[in-house]
């Protein structure tokens, strides 16, 4: 639509709007997560709820402790393999629309601890992640930030279309398939829908897109 | 507070017990006390309940890893040279390790006393790791020991509870011991080389366009 | 629901005859749970509302520091430390460099000492504060209370992020010293800090001693005996709460403690009641230290000119250092083999050991009561696990 007809409506106290960027311009605003902190950026994902960085004042009003009322986990912390399993399962009791955002360093690759023998290496092994934050811990005004970018890539989203969103496409599932503890390892160690193995070297970075095949 | 005196003072009220002074290298002068296996047990119920000073309090236990060490040292001895005794450099190897540790540090807390280093040492790193638990002395041990057994492999006869602490139940191997091998698991290194490069790229299957 | 028949089970008398009585439900409180304080999970079995048994299960958040910091240079190992228990990174520091300049033997300049203990219990009183707006906030105060604390630790994390550039991993010690001297400025903001303080406690404490609810909820709960605590290896305000007379700062001297004079709270009953009420007095001692130590504060170097930071090969043998951390004794156990890796890394840690006695402050309470219990803990899961 015109964006100067669309001005000049509003002024006469008109709104007119298309189904897409009212669903939409719905669901950003409201997006409720789930009270899953792990490790020392849970701290910092709590400081951002506080008086002084306040995220309810971009629609993450209350934090849900049950997962089956809320839309977004924030995975703050190292998930080692004793933990993965359930962080899994956590994710598949979400409904759909739900989004992961993973905080800090150690649930996106490892962190500081990735030589280790209980550490994950990156949740993006078993469940899809929407906004990577980088930092240890990454700052609370970060994590806002990586609540608004999660918020313009909701209000970007086609309702109808191969780019649609899940919940609206029957196709996709929802749900992923929970690890199990092995004798000396997860089985399996990653989902190969998910994730698989990324670039190694990064000058290679130009000719496809990196960390997708 | 001297070791010398709190050793003497064990060897008078447990009979049959045999104790060394661990000296140790640092600045530090906390020199520790091994106990022999057979009589842990007694050694302890009398450092809590009879010996000047009492010590009630178990601050750490631990178990260390001490895989077999080949040390040769040179040493100088006398030999017959072309029938003339002369004094010649000979290299001795010797091995050291091959057993599991298990270190308790005490304190007194009436008397303000402490620490005392008591070490107990396995008979090798295979079967026989048995070494008895202290936690119905101390409770502090009850969670540690688990530790122990669950990062070493140190069996505590006597413990209530001996269950993996930290590690799933399902789970194999002791992952604190010098020869854990890690599951071949890849890690993302941004700027690889060398092996670790090559350890990434056997992860990735070949495909045009990477390397 | 699960059916026991645990035959361990003697402290409930089940009449034969009496079909109403049910059976025992065996819930498992975490991993993901409101209330436990991280990645913590208690199997306990229920005989109604009461608690029968309470197995703790550890590990969710074990991250094999000691396993890393085996092929780590000492050095190297200082960042890890502050991920131990994340809220106080800087005490945690300074028990890693205390038990490395035990090992090495290396002496610390005046001037670093007086920057340890401003900075050491600046740290404590941050976490006592966040620590008093958990429980508020587990007794179901829905948040608010801990909006005040989380206000002041604010404050305080504005200054750790002015001296060391990050507000919770501060990284700050260095084996002989500190990493930084302060900017221009610094002590002033602490000061108005330090003095703003007991406003914060007084409102604090006027909740303890006047909130019916809080206190019906808390008196009586969870009590430990002081034979009991010494034997299970407590430390810290949970020992203190108990009448342990056992304050590190006093007994092991360490650093320049010697020359503040500060009280060491003491409890007399040992239940969640008063511990909480130690923690506030024991924030209002760590004050008068502040005040003391930022008036002294003398000019010089802050770190020992002759110890090596990079390359650095203690001498083969071993050493045992400790402090008294806001959650307890945290200690480091060293052994080292001459080269620059440490040969065993231990952590000896506080919260792990002060959870050995939750079954038996938990029995014969209610549900309820198990969250404020633990609340009063103090546990940190990743020093629990490491």
């Amino acid at each position: 639509m015109d964006e100067q007809l669309k001005s000049e409506l509003r002024r006469q106290g008109v709104v007119a709007t298309s189904l897409q960027e009212l669903y939409n311009w719905g669901r950003k605003s409201s997006v409720w997560p789930l009270n899953f902190g792990l490790a020392c950026c849970a701290i910092e994902m709590i400081a951002a709820t506080m008086a002084r960085y306040d995220l309810a004042r971009f629609g993450a009003e209350v934090f849900r402790p049950s997962p089956r009322q809320a839309d977004l986990m924030i995975v703050a912390g190292t998930v080692t393999k004793k933990m993965a399993p359930q962080v899994v399962r956590l994710y598949n009791q979400m409904p759909e629309p739900k989004y992961v955002i993973s905080m800090g360093a150690c649930a996106i690759s490892g962190g500081p601890f990735k030589q280790g023998y209980n550490v994950l290496k990156g949740i993006d092994r078993y469940i899809p992640v929407d906004v990577y934050i980088p930092g240890c811990p990454p700052r609370p005004e970060a994590l806002i930030d990586a609540f608004m970018m999660l918020q313009r890539k909701i209000d970007a989203q086609y309702l109808t279309g191969p780019g649609r969103p899940r919940h609206l496409d029957a196709e996709t599932p929802s749900e992923f398939v929970v690890p199990e503890f092995g004798a000396h390892d997860l089985v399996p160690t990653s989902n190969s829908e998910v994730w698989s193995v990324p670039l190694v070297n990064i000058s290679n970075a130009g000719k496809n897109e990196p960390g997708r095949d | 507070m001297n070791l010398e005196e709190i050793k003497s003072q064990i060897e008078a009220n447990v009979s049959g017990c045999r104790l060394e002074i661990i000296p140790n290298g640092s600045p530090s002068g906390q020199h520790s006390l091994l106990v022999d296996v057979d009589h842990g047990f007694a050694v302890a119920t009398f450092l809590r309940d009879g010996a000047t000073p009492r010590f009630d309090f178990c601050s750490n236990v631990t178990g260390i890893d001490w895989p077999v060490k080949e040390v040769s040292t040179k040493t100088k001895v006398k030999k017959l040279v072309d029938g003339v005794e002369k004094e010649v450099d000979e290299v001795v190897k010797t091995q050291t390790g091959g057993y599991l540790e298990a270190v308790y540090h005490l304190y007194s807390v009436e008397q303000r006393e402490g620490p005392v280093v008591l070490r107990m040492r396995t008979e090798d790193r295979a079967e026989r790791v048995h070494v008895p638990s202290l936690t119905p002395i101390w409770r502090s041990a009850e969670f540690q020991e688990r530790e122990a057994y669950d990062l070493f492999g140190i069996l505590f006869d006597g413990h209530p509870d001996l269950r993996r602490l930290l590690m799933w139940e399902g789970f194999e191997d002791y992952p604190m011991r010098r020869d854990y091998v890690d599951p071949d698991d890849y890690e993302y290194e941004p700027t690889a080389h060398d092996d670790v490069l090559k350890r990434a790229q056997a992860h990735r299957p070949a495909q045009e366009g990477g390397l | 629901m699960s059916i026991l028949t645990d035959a361990s089970v003697d402290t409930i008398s089940r009449d034969e005859t009496d079909h109403l009585t049910g059976d025992l439900l065996e819930i498992s409180m975490g991993p993901q749970h409101p209330s436990t304080h991280g990645v913590f999970r208690m199997n306990v079995t229920l005989d109604g509302e009461q608690v029968v048994k309470l197995k703790p299960v550890f590990g969710y958040l074990h991250r094999n520091h000691e396993k890393i910091a085996e092929t780590e240079s000492y050095l190297g190992c200082m960042p890890y430390t502050d991920r131990l228990d994340y809220i106080c990174s800087i005490t945690n520091n300074w028990a890693y460099a205390l038990a490395v300049e035990t090992l090495a033997g290396i002496k610390v300049p005046e001037r670093a000492e007086y920057l340890r203990v401003i900075t050491g219990e600046l740290t404590r009183l941050q976490n006592h504060a966040g620590l008093i707006g958990f429980l508020m906030q587990d007794m179901g105060a829905s948040g608010t209370p801990l909006m005040y604390a989380f206000r002041e630790r604010e404050k305080v994390l504005d200054l750790f992020e002015a001296l060391t550039g990050a507000r919770m991993m501060c990284n700050y010690m260095r084996f002989g010293g500190c990493r930084c001297d302060l900017p221009a400025g610094w002590l002033d903001g602490a000061k108005k800090v330090v003095e703003g303080f007991p406003r914060f406690l007084d409102e604090f404490e006027s909740l303890l001693k006047t909130n019916e609810i809080l206190m019906a909820r808390t008196q009586g709960v969870g009590i430990v005996t002081k034979a009991q605590a010494i034997n299970a290896g407590l430390s810290g305000p949970m020992a203190r709460a108990s009448g342990v007379d056992y304050d590190l700062r006093k007994v092991d001297k360490y650093g320049i403690y010697e020359r503040f004079s500060f009280r060491v709270p003491l409890g007399e009953i040992g239940d969640v009641y008063d511990r909480y009420m130690l923690r506030v007095l024991e924030m209002r001692e760590s004050i008068e230290i502040l005040k003391q130590a930022i008036r002294d504060l003398p000019e010089g170097p802050i770190m020992d000119p002759g110890t090596k930071i990079r390359g650095f090969r203690p001498k083969a043998g071993e050493a045992y250092g400790r402090i008294e951390g806001p959650k307890g004794e945290l200690g480091f156990y060293l052994i080292s083999d001459g080269s620059p890796n440490p040969y065993r890394y231990r952590v000896r840690p506080p919260t792990l050991i002060n959870l050995t006695l939750l079954e038996d402050m938990c029995l014969g309470h209610n549900v309820a009561d198990i969250v404020i219990i633990l609340g009063s803990i103090d546990i940190v899961l990743g020093e629990v696990d490491r």
